[in-house]
């Protein structure tokens, strides 16, 4: 399980965020998760919960989604996920357009 | 205090943020990525289950290269050395990462390791990743390409099961094909499940203990070897605290 690894690598960047702007407490922090990031997003809440400490005490996690979307970077043409990765009108071999994203996105805190 | 009311309370402030959460991993791959190139040694990051035979591939690729290639390993385990001695028994310099209870390597580890390591020698740098088809394809460790061994026992859907890691992979080793005449696994239903989840799928059928497909597999090597970026001139890298 490497999402507690990535929960201590976000609360690390989320405290320091915290220090820069002299906030006080962080109400809540907003991820995205792709599906074919290979991260579990029930897993990380679970390890979010164990981090929850501190500044990031009463901290909300919002977890947003994104599916996998595939194209073929040459004509643009969309690819069904699950579908073979190669262009049905070209030939070219798919790309992932989303659905890989780990981001910290948005951070809400309390500046006195 | 509050600028509406002026009531005492916090100001709630949004911060737009969109960082990768693996920026510092990152970042540290990049790093490793710059001194590999820099040393003109090509970095294998080999993954795999458990049991997918990676370090039998390691230890048939030594004993077909001979002395054509410099090889060395870094082996990574949750316990035991077991893996980088097998290496060393084999004639391939390894250095082992017992990662406790890390189900990857990251690109810090890899980093560190290479401080105890003579890798500077080097033609090929295998990273033997420990043995998961999850959690290790998402660490950039600053390796040149991602391969992973899949072995025949395993079932023909393990890619549609663990797309991540095979869209991540550049080339994919069927092993243990030696036994195929003993199992009931379709070579072209794994074929099928990885064209679904590579764009594009490169496959080498790879038999450790008969040397089936070595030969091709070190071609391989070689030629994507060669098309790594030559250290520019004049430019090396700040040695900080390296050997």
């Amino acid at each position: 399980m490497h999402e507690y690894s990535l929960v201590r690598a976000m609360a690390d960047r989320v405290e320091q965020e915290a220090r820069e702007r002299g906030a006080t407490a962080i109400s809540r922090v907003a991820v995205r998760i792709g599906s074919m990031s290979g991260v579990e997003p029930e897993l990380f809440a679970s390890a979010f919960t164990l981090c929850r400490e501190g500044i990031l005490a009463g901290a909300e996690l919002e977890i947003r989604r994104s599916e996998a979307a595939w194209g073929c970077p040459a004509c643009a043409a969309p690819i069904r996920a699950g579908a073979v990765l190669r262009c049905p009108a070209c030939g070219t071999s798919a790309k992932l357009l989303s659905g890989d994203e780990i981001i910290l996105e948005q951070i809400e805190m309390e500046v006195p | 205090m509050c600028d509406t009311c002026g009531c005492g309370d916090p100001n709630l402030v949004s911060v737009e943020v969109h960082d990768k959460i693996l920026s510092v991993n990152d970042r540290t791959a990049a790093h490793n990525r710059e001194h590999f190139v820099e040393g003109g040694v090509f970095a294998v990051n080999l993954m795999g289950s458990p049991g997918a035979g990676k370090t039998a591939v390691l230890e048939a690729t030594a004993r077909a290269l001979g002395g054509k290639g410099r090889i060395g390993a870094i082996a990574g385990d949750l316990e035991t050395e077991r893996d980088a001695d097998r290496l060393r028994a084999a004639g391939v310099p390894a250095v082992a990462i017992t990662t406790g209870s890390a189900c990857h390597l990251d690109a810090e580890m890899v980093h560190k390791s290479l401080h105890d390591f003579p890798w500077r020698d080097l033609d090929y740098l295998f990273v033997e990743n420990v043995g998961n088809l999850v959690c290790p394809a998402i660490y950039d460790l600053g390796q040149a390409v991602n391969v992973v061994a899949l072995s025949v026992t395993e079932g023909e859907d393990k890619p549609l099961k663990y797309p991540v890691m095979f869209r991540k992979a550049d080339l994919v080793l069927l092993t243990k094909v030696d036994l195929l005449p003993h199992l009931d696994f379709r070579v072209e239903e794994v074929m099928d499940a990885l064209a679904r989840t590579m764009p594009q799928p490169e496959v080498l059928r790879l038999a450790a203990r008969t040397g089936e497909g070595i030969p091709e597999w070190i071609a391989w090597l070689s030629g994507r070897r060669s098309a790594q970026p030559r250290p520019a001139a004049g430019r090396a890298h700040p040695r900080h605290h390296h050997p």
